[in-house]
């Protein structure tokens, strides 16, 4: 007889497994994938999952095969021309002539790529897998100390919305029968050696009195305060949104910070961003009007760095705050503009923030823009430049900037 | 004994609608089983019908068809790829998986329409399982009994080795034994290994032979040179004779390994040869599989349980499955087994019945013999390649039109070497049978020498099959068994004369 069972409500993931093992075997291949991905994105659906394709020679199993090669025979099916004796030519870019000898399960294999979707979960990990803050450094100090509520067992007062009531009634019911035992001992010597009836009756009220449940059993859930060491960080984003950074320009700074921001919030929950952009004038603005939000002016790279300052002094003392700060701009600026920068940034920021990264997206690359000219001078280890002329540099210039540092 | 119709409607059919149901399911299933069992003598290991869905069916697949197995990145690859496939619709799912164990697992997938289930019923539950059962090749190799428990301990003792050794360590093990499976299986029996208990016995039993042949006088005699007999035992080389199977010679003696790692040798090695025969047998297995749906469910309409409607639909499935495409036509991948394997089996059961007078010429053991037995006998004892040898008539050949191409390396062209005519009857035949011949498919490599004295390198011996050469991937392939061996590996082409043509050489 055959047994007949219901499978369909089992697990159906027992693959996942060894997907995340697919996966992280080739996490090299898949980022540049991803990268690559991720420069044809429009900055409206940077944060989603996508496909990836992987070089199928990259993934393939050796085995001891045959080569291509050697003699062989092929028998193949519906013959309707050949005799016995026909000569064919060798079909073109094949060594070995058609069909070998097992003639199936080769097919696949001579596809270029290996292409897959990747959740958006996995596509964000491997996207910032590896990239973290540098120099971040924990911040315990005395106000600033964070807590967090731990159980600690059980305590005889407390809020009735913390009464812990299993507890308080197993403490009533050993209290209880604590408190009765030697009563009810009494009381069965009395009945066996029949006593008097006034003397059973007193014992049993004594019995009844007893109380179901004392103040004395009552237990409460207990929950201490535990300081938590923590690390706060905040971002400065300074962009550039004069008219001369063209849409093209605004969309790779718009794309960098979209990406950066991506970053700290899927691996920080600590982390402020301050958006700061700037023509003439700086402004601090929210994260929407940040990215979707058209301004055009002139350029004065000093406005956005002075509000910086002033931000840092009126809400994140330095002691208590890890500070960043990463700046984009064409480059572009005037007069004594890019030398009073420099002098601002190098002299008042550099020794407040722990590092500080000034991205550039320049008409020609080529060409040294004033502004980068001026901050190629500061020789701080916390401070790096990079230059950005296409959507496909981003990502990389990110990763670069943020690379996890190697012990 | 026949199953009862189904009386509440008054109609004399299992079923009339396409949906399926548990209920319905088993009917079928018994009235299949009681046409395969009580008429046509099927002998089959219990069956375990489950149902599953389709994202269980792809991890099914992923993981060589067996219900459980040890993670391993190659099986996430696998599920991705036809994870893919499927979703882009560029391939269907199997309507079934079988598995070669006792009770015998039989995968239906919901989706199926109740001709669907009765036609993988008939085809895994009752054709696979009797070839698992029948098989030689299976009752030599695999052991249905134990297989599910022994991957349940792989798969158990592979995440203990992870936790201990960690993941990448086990991973590099398991990749190398992934890259040799193929040169990791037994063709032959080896002799019963000696139990310990024999081995004391036979230990005993030495001594009192030599205790009672003990002379003193032997002792007077002059010792040879010590220098003769120390040349003697270095020149003796080891293994004595080539060994084939490379996974087993380096579980046995890799000078390397740990423990676990030789285990974990082992484990893949269980597995190559628990999927040995199925490589071996693909035409006769789903010739006979395909045949006995074919039959049961013919059997399934004369007897009027099932109306023509469900006939129709299993009877298109079942033309898909045997279609075989011309050598020109797209989509042409070789000759389809299910074609090949069913027309073979028909053809059989024909030459019984209804023998001509070739088939008297040609096969006069069997020509109006029983068929049931000659069958039976046809699936026992053969595996492709001799089945081929057999019993491909020229009557298949004809209706397949088959031809040979001859790809011979010093001429410019290929020649059509035999076509179905009088002429190329029995070469298309015995070409055809070299095609399933292991020895075209795998090439011939075994260990020769291992210098457990010197160096400890290992040597193994590639002879060329036909002048082919080994595929560049050799190369990789030798890296991996020099990370399993720990010293250096060889590998040396001899061709067709004997003499070595090529040696490559990787030290680990």
């Amino acid at each position: 007889m055959s047994v007949i069972i219901d499978r369909r409500l089992n697990d159906r993931n027992k693959s996942t497994v060894n997907r995340q093992r697919f996966i992280q075997r080739y996490k090299e291949q898949l980022r540049r994938s991803v990268s690559d991905a991720v420069a044809g994105r429009s900055i409206t659906d940077m944060d989603r999952g996508g496909n990836v394709n992987i070089p199928v020679r990259d993934i393939a199993e050796p085995q001891f095969r045959h080569g291509p090669g050697g003699d062989r025979e092929a028998i193949h099916p519906g013959n309707h021309k050949f005799l016995q004796g026909d000569r064919v030519p060798r079909p073109e870019g094949q060594g070995g002539g058609q069909g070998s000898g097992s003639g199936e399960g080769d097919g696949e294999e001579s596809r270029d790529d290996f292409v897959f979707a990747l959740s958006r979960e996995e596509f964000m990990s491997l996207f910032f897998d590896d990239m973290e803050l540098p120099h971040l450094v924990r911040t315990t100090l005395g106000d600033i100390r964070e807590h967090k509520w731990q159980r600690a067992g059980y305590t005889q007062s407390g809020v009735p919305s913390n009464l812990a009531v299993v507890r308080s009634l197993r403490n009533a019911i050993a209290r209880r029968i604590a408190i009765g035992a030697p009563l009810r001992r009494r009381l069965a010597e009395l009945s066996e050696a029949g006593a008097p009836a006034e003397e059973v009756e007193a014992l049993e009220k004594r019995l009844a009195r007893i109380p179901f449940i004392d103040e004395f059993d009552l237990r409460y859930r207990h929950r201490v305060k535990v300081p938590q060491p923590i690390s706060r960080a905040v971002m400065f984003c300074l962009m550039d949104v004069s008219a001369s950074m063209t849409e093209d320009k605004k969309d790779l700074a718009k794309r960098f910070y979209m990406l950066l921001h991506l970053f700290l919030t899927r691996k920080y929950e600590k982390v402020e961003v301050v958006f700061i952009r700037h023509t003439d004038d700086a402004e601090e603005v929210d994260e929407n009007t940040f990215f979707h939000d058209t301004l055009s002016g002139g350029t004065v790279v000093l406005s956005a760095l002075k509000l910086m300052r002033e931000i840092i002094d009126d809400r994140f003392p330095t002691d208590s705050w890890n500070i960043y700060g990463a700046q984009v701009s064409d480059g572009d600026a005037f007069g004594a503009d890019p030398e009073k920068s420099r002098a601002m940034l190098a002299d008042q920021l550099m020794p407040l923030v722990r590092y500080f990264a000034y991205v550039e997206v320049p008409d020609d690359a080529r060409r040294i823009s004033p502004l980068m000219y001026a901050y190629q001078r500061i020789s701080d280890p916390q401070f790096a430049l990079r230059s950005v002329t296409h959507a496909r540099d981003v990502y990389p210039v990110l990763r670069d900037l943020f690379a996890r540092e190697t012990a | 004994m026949t199953a009862a119709p189904d009386s509440e409607s008054g109609s004399p059919y299992l079923s009339t609608g396409s949906e399926w149901s548990f209920p319905l399911i088993e009917r079928y299933d018994e009235a299949i089983r009681d046409i395969a069992l009580n008429e046509f003598g099927l002998d089959v290991y219990p069956n375990q019908i489950e149902i599953i869905a389709s994202e269980q069916m792809l991890d099914a697949y992923a993981s060589l068809g067996l219900p459980i197995g040890y993670p391993h990145w190659s099986y996430g690859k696998e599920f991705i790829r036809n994870e893919q496939l499927y979703r882009t619709g560029a391939r269907g799912l199997a309507y079934e998986i079988v598995i070669n164990s006792n009770p015998c697992i039989a995968y239906l997938m919901e989706e199926n329409s109740m001709a669907m289930q009765a036609l993988v019923i008939a085809h895994a539950c009752y054709g696979h399982n009797s070839f698992f059962k029948g098989n030689y090749l299976f009752r030599q190799w695999t052991n249905a009994d134990a297989i599910i428990d022994y991957m349940v301990f792989a798969r158990n003792y592979v995440l203990q080795c992870e936790e201990r050794h960690g993941v990448p360590a086990v991973e590099e093990i398991l990749d190398s034994c992934h890259a040799l499976m193929s040169h990791g299986v037994d063709r032959y029996r080896h002799p019963p290994q000696l139990s310990a208990e024999a081995e004391r016995v036979r230990q005993r039993e030495r001594e009192e032979h030599a205790w009672r042949q003990f002379d003193d006088l032997w002792r007077t005699l002059p010792v040879r040179s010590e220098q003769g007999a120390d040349k003697n035992v270095a020149v003796s080389p080891y293994p004595p004779e080539p060994q084939e199977n490379l996974l087993y010679f380096i579980e046995k003696h890799s000078p390397k390994l740990e423990p676990w790692q030789r285990e974990l040798v082992r484990i893949s090695r269980k597995l190559a040869q628990y999927f040995y025969p199925q490589g071996m047998t693909k035409v006769m297995n789903e010739g006979w599989a395909t045949f006995w749906h074919y039959t049961l469910l013919n059997r399934l309409f004369d007897k009027g349980l099932v109306n023509s409607g469900f006939a129709m639909e299993w009877l298109a499935s079942h033309t898909n499955v045997i279609a075989q495409r011309r050598y020109d036509q797209p989509g042409y991948g070789g000759i389809n087994p299910y074609a090949l394997g069913f027309a073979m089996m028909s053809d059989l059961r024909r030459i019984c019945e209804k023998p001509d007078d070739e088939d008297r010429a040609w096969f006069p053991e069997i020509a109006g013999g029983d068929w049931r037995k000659v069958l039976d006998f046809a699936m026992r004892n053969f595996k492709d390649e001799s089945f081929i040898a057999q019993y491909l008539s020229p009557r298949v050949i004809r209706e397949f039109r088959l031809f040979a191409v001859a790809d011979h390396e010093e001429e410019s062209d290929l020649t059509i070497d035999a076509i179905h005519d009088e002429h190329g009857y029995r070469r298309l035949r015995r070409m055809l049978a070299q095609q399933y011949n292991r020895d075209s498919q795998v090439p011939d490599i075994q260990v020769a020498r291992y210098d457990h004295r010197g160096d400890r390198s290992l040597t193994l011996q590639h002879r060329r099959f036909r002048k082919r050469p080994l595929d560049t991937e050799a190369e990789e392939v030798l890296k991996h068994l020099a990370r399993l061996w720990g010293f250096t590996v060889r590998l040396e082409t001899i061709d067709e004369d004997g003499d070595v043509a090529m040696s490559i050489s990787m030290s680990a």
